[in-house]
């Protein structure tokens, strides 16, 4: 890359710095390898040819050319992700005419630490930091001007309070304005991510159109025009405009759709199946992510996983054929041997021997106590220098092997496997990471790096001399699963995993099946639910590996990954289950309102019984004359700080069927933001267009309810609440007010989670492992969730996360055992007095009290164990300690590290 | 900057970062993760703050620089609040400069007012369960907790005197001293040390030998 005379504009970030035409696409790209691309002289002009021969390894081929390859399949995946959208489309937003205008991508590259400036926040005309920056929302969203998209983005309200967010983090003087419609936080744990942002200091949230005046000679700053209901309409000046782009559909849509002869919808995404949003009209091509719609990441994390199981499905009479066993060589005991530590200190590339002197190194390895061999390698992790490795520990006979190269993250699987292969217990490896923590960040600094080499690796080689074997071990995996919950999701994800060959005991309290989908007739595009969940309850009781369990209650659930005991109390009687993995799916409840007069005048409903009186026909619904509709009842305020998410569509869902039913009905919904995401916006505009109105609200100045008369003598409720548009009180006369009651957590959560040892996030809804990306797991193994019980969602999104949900069960039940670490605690009874810290340091649960001869004394359960060491520092004996990290390790290591040098070169060699 | 990797902060015993500093280290750093972002399910980071905060008091009280052990907060993916974290505290501590010399203190009472505390690891653990834990809140309401009356109270009932009791050992190790010599030493007033040692007396951990007219010990 140092040698590459081209020079040209950097795609993955956007074009604002320069590239070579060899490089590594971006600094977390899989694979991190260097290539040539279109811009290279040689293959544009036949010229050049210097990496070719400056290329140590000769990796450079320039003899390769494209070739075409047939692959036999059984099912394909379209993945195809989404397009931001380009501004340059609509003149107005003068993107690629005002430098000083941004799209958020671009925004995203200046903002990340691998970006165009390394983290600074720069803009283009002079590359100074910008002190006011403005962002405009649903730039390319919900309009239906021609270019723009009609649909709602659903992801950029969200990732501008991160970019706000993170710009006050890097400029904390920064004063940061978001010009935004509606705020549309409704995605798990946005609202209080809202609410953060906009505490920040020097931090507007500015409801208004907007409209891009002119670039200020002078300044290049940009005017922006808006208005509020106090002042009216202002110009004011910013240095920089970010415009908050929305999604496109995939590049190269419409080609891709007709060569796999699959369906658009009208906004050119994949046209889906209402029940089963992960196929496309063709058997055998299933769809994940982007291309579902516009989505965000869990979304897409758990579709992707929800494809993954149907293809199982598909394809499971396959499963296991083209799978090879390894087989190792007997491990040799070495621990009473005396250590024989092998260095193995690699270049990669020039990435480390471009500033450390290598060959130093090794010489100094060969210095320190129990290093009987030392070498380098041009690259440790390709596969004959692993190869090497292995013969030469076997040839010399080393017990303890140390690779000084890069992060243990990536490969020290590969380098204890490489030990597997020589006979050698994998935990006696050491990894010395020369790389991240030296060279990429000590370039200017090479004798004090190689200093640093030569002392992290004394370091290793000391933690080296106190390794000890540890066993990891196989845990049976019982083939079976626990469904909890037999709602929509726990249906779908039971019958996905019996697909699959497995057993399925399906437990749900309730006496039939179907839970609070029982209670809903049609969705917003129209689906018959219960037509629907008639069908799914059917093929459950069908099924014969599927078992099911009603008016049941779990007493007791223990055990852990591949080998739960589970019992139920249930109308078959008492059962013991035993299985490998649990999926909670127990959905949630819905608020019961204290306010707006709800309970006291019938007159008042929620939208579940609003829907029941619609669907029954109940004439004083269809026929009343006016009907209000209130948001965001029992969630959005301090008991509930989150948003329910399907409400505001709800409340347009039955708008709309009255309208149909009665297009006389005057139909009011008073709203704080509507948030009807992704393609829910255009039936929200069909809600507008058939002259439903919608009024504003503040949460300080809520609607007031009280039973009145009208003006023509009939009896209603009478809803006064202040319209900030017209600036004055607005009553209005309902015969009908539908609440949209709150989603909340249901009534069995807190006991669930405590059987199953899960957690629950800070609005008492389970918790995931990870937000983004492990939306269907659990921290604890082998347990699982998905549907309403993880969050508020619309069905299509409980279906794409059951089917995710059974797709991470059966990555487990598939096995036939899960490997257990080595690097466990273990307690030392003599030392143990029994006093308790560590069991209550540990909420894994890992640890317990048991009989000895001795007393009672603490013993770790090492397959619950986790491994994070917390229990050690509890412990005032010292007598409970993690292997792999004990005290005489990491002492070595600190003492090692200080041996040779006084503090002041440590100094100097730091950053 | 010398690097040790352990999987959870919750492991770093406050033996370790002792340790460093009695190994000549001037300054100890401890990345974890975002406070309320636990990998695991326990926690460890808060246990970690208590701990370093309860460990800054204890340098305070020897009469070094407690900036001297900072713990930072920050995600895999946050490599510039690692660079900034970083860099300044590396500033910070050339500033104190050496460990001990930089606050005027010689290696053999470094060595020997390091040495007291590690001994006191397995009595802080068990006091620090008791008494000196806090619940889980923000980061700066640790600090201002640990830096609140209330636990200037509780670490004067539970560890000064320890520390205090520790340090006249270690020093009459070495022979027999007078009140006064041993008032200098530890840098207390002599009616202090003479209040310790009649505890220490009591305790029979010390003894008044009354040919030098000294204190050794028992």
């Amino acid at each position: 890359m140092e040698y590459c005379p081209v020079t040209y504009p950097d795609v993955f970030n956007q074009e604002i710095s320069q590239n070579k035409a060899v490089h590594i696409y971006f600094s977390q790209a899989i694979p991190l390898v260097t290539y040539i691309d279109e811009s290279c002289l040689y293959l544009k002009e036949k010229k050049c040819r210097i990496c070719e021969g400056v290329c140590e390894n000769k990796a450079i081929d320039f003899r390769q050319t494209p070739e075409k390859r047939k692959v036999k399949v059984g099912a394909v995946l379209l993945s195809l992700g989404l397009e931001p959208f380009d501004p340059r489309v609509r003149p107005e937003y003068r993107y690629g005419e005002f430098q000083n205008v941004v799209t958020s991508m671009d925004f995203e590259r200046l903002l990340s630490s691998t970006g165009a400036y390394a983290g600074e926040i720069l803009r283009a005309s002079d590359l100074k930091h910008p002190q006011k920056i403005a962002w405009i929302q649903c730039v390319g969203s919900r309009s239906v001007v021609e270019g723009n998209n009609s649909y709602c983005s659903g992801v950029c309200c969200t990732y501008t309070q991160k970019q706000v967010i993170l710009t006050k983090d890097h400029h904390p003087e920064a004063e940061c304005t978001v010009f935004h419609n509606d705020i549309r936080s409704f995605g798990k744990d946005f609202e209080r991510y809202f609410q953060r942002a906009e505490n920040l200091p020097g931090v507007r949230f500015i409801r208004s159109y907007v409209s891009i005046g002119r670039e200020i000679p002078e300044s290049k700053n940009v005017t922006i025009r808006y208005a509020t209901p106090d002042d009216g309409v202002k110009e004011e000046e910013f240095d920089l405009v970010v415009l908050s782009v929305g999604l496109n559909p995939p590049r190269e849509v419409i080609k891709l759709a007709q060569q796999f002869g699959v369906e658009l919808n009208p906004h050119q995404f994949c046209k889906l199946d209402p029940v089963n949003p992960l196929v496309t009209n063709r058997p055998g091509i299933f769809v994940s992510g982007g291309f579902q719609g516009p989505v965000d990441i869990p979304e897409s994390v758990f579709s992707a996983s929800g494809a993954g199981s149907q293809i199982g499905q598909l394809l499971d009479y396959r499963r296991g054929k083209l799978t090879q066993e390894r087989e190792y060589p007997p491990e040799r005991d070495v621990s009473q041997e005396e250590p024989r530590i092998g260095v193995f200190v690699c270049h990669c590339g020039a990435n480390i021997s471009g500033v450390v002197n290598v060959p130093d190194t090794v010489e100094y390895c060969k210095t320190l106590p129990h290093v009987v061999h030392a070498q380098n390698q041009v690259f440790s992790c390709a596969t004959n220098s692993a190869k090497e490795i292995t013969d030469i520990t076997r040839e010399k006979g080393l017990n303890r092997v140390i690779v000084a190269a890069c992060s243990p993250r990536t490969l020290e699987p590969l380098f204890r496997d490489t030990l597997r292969e020589a006979g050698i217990n994998p935990y006696y490896y050491e990894m010395a990471n020369i790389r991240e923590h030296n060279s990429w960040v000590h370039s200017k600094e090479k004798e004090a790096a190689t200093r640093k080499a030569q002392d992290i690796i004394r370091m290793s080689v000391a933690r080296a001399c106190h390794l000890e074997p540890l066993q990891e071990f196989d845990l049976p995996v019982n083939k079976a699963a626990l469904v909890v919950g037999g709602g929509l999701s726990g249906l779908t994800c039971a019958l996905s995993i019996a697909a699959q060959g497995h057993e399925v005991h399906l437990v749900e309290k309730d006496a039939d099946l179907g839970g609070i989908a029982r209670r809903i007739h049609y969705t917003l595009e129209g689906l018959d639910v219960p037509a629907y969940v008639q069908d799914l309850v059917g093929k459950v009781y069908h099924h014969p590996l599927i078992h099911v369990y009603t008016g049941a209650t779990i007493t007791e659930a223990t055990g852990f990954i591949g080998s739960f005991v589970t019992r139920v109390q249930s109308d078959r009687g008492l059962s013991e289950i035993k299985h490998g993995a649990a999926v909670i799916a127990i959905g949630a409840d819905l608020y019961t309102p204290g306010e707006y007069l709800y309970g006291q005048d019938e007159r008042v409903l929620t939208h579940l019984e609003l829907e029941e009186k619609i669907a029954g026909g109940d004439e004083k619904v269809t026929g009343a004359q006016s009907l209000v509709m209130i948001q965001c009842v029992g969630c959005r305020n301090e008991d509930r700080n989150y948003c329910s998410r399907i409400c505001c569509s709800q409340s347009v869902k039955h708008a709309l069927k009255l309208k149909e039913l009665n297009p006389q009905m005057d139909i009011t919904i008073l709203f704080r933001d509507i948030r009807t995401y992704g393609f829910k916006e255009d039936y929200y505009r069909a809600a507008s267009e058939k002259d439903v109105k919608f009024i504003r609200f503040e949460p300080t100045a809520p609607p007031r309810v009280e039973a009145g008369t009208a003006e023509d003598g009939r009896s209603v409720l009478k809803v006064t609440v202040p319209d900030y548009i017209l600036g004055k009180e607005l009553e209005l006369d309902a015969d009908v007010l539908a609440l949209a009651a709150a989603v909340v957590p249901s009534a069995a959560t807190k006991e669930i989670a405590g059987l199953f040892k899960v957690t629950l996030s800070p609005d008492g809804f389970f918790k995931e492992a990870h937000v983004k990306l492990r939306p269907v797991e659990f921290a604890t193994d082998g347990v699982y969730l998905c549907g309403a019980a993880h969050y508020p969602k619309f069905m299509q999104e409980t279906i794409n996360q059951s089917y995710g949900a059974a797709g991470r069960v059966l990555t487990l039940l598939s096995r036939d055992t899960v490997l257990a670490s080595g690097s466990v605690c273990e307690v030392d009874e003599n030392k143990c007095v029994s006093c308790g810290a560590c069991i209550t340091a540990c909420t894994y649960g890992a640890i317990e009290f048991y009989e000895t001869p001795q007393g009672r004394k603490a013993k770790v359960n090492p397959v619950l164990c986790k491994g994070d060491g917390l229990c050690n520092t509890k412990c005032a004996t010292g007598a409970i300690m993690l292997k792999h990290f004990t005290d005489e390790e990491l002492l070595s290591e600190i003492d090692a590290a200080l041996v040779e040098e006084t503090a002041p070169t440590a100094l100097e060699a730091a950053a | 900057m010398r690097l040790i990797r352990v999987m959870c902060s919750g492991r770093i015993d406050p033996a370790f970062v002792l340790r460093a500093f009695s190994q000549g280290a001037d300054g100890v750093f401890i990345g974890a993760c975002h406070l309320g972002e636990c990998n695991y399910i326990t926690h460890g980071n808060y246990h970690t703050l208590n701990m370093v905060l309860l460990l800054r008091l204890i340098l305070e009280h020897l009469g070094l620089d407690p900036e001297r052990l900072r713990m930072s907060f920050m995600s895999g993916a946050e490599a510039n609040l690692f660079v900034e974290n970083v860099n300044d505290f590396v500033k910070k501590i050339k500033l104190l400069g050496p460990v001990g010399a930089g606050e005027g203190i010689g290696p053999q009472e470094l060595k020997r007012k390091l040495e007291t505390a590690t001994e006191l690891v397995p009595y802080i653990r068990l006091v620090e369960r008791e008494r000196l834990r806090a619940p889980m809140m923000s980061e700066e309401a640790y600090y201002a907790y640990f830096a609140g009356q209330e636990m200037k109270r509780l670490f004067q009932e539970t560890i000064v005197e320890k520390l205090a009791i520790g340090q006249i050992i270690a020093l009459l190790r070495a022979g027999p001293l007078t009140t006064a010599e041993i008032a200098r030493s530890v840098g207390l007033t002599p009616s202090e040390v003479s209040k310790h040692l009649s505890t220490s007396s009591r305790h029979r951990l010390v003894r008044y030998d009354q040919e030098q007219k000294r204190y050794a010990l028992a």
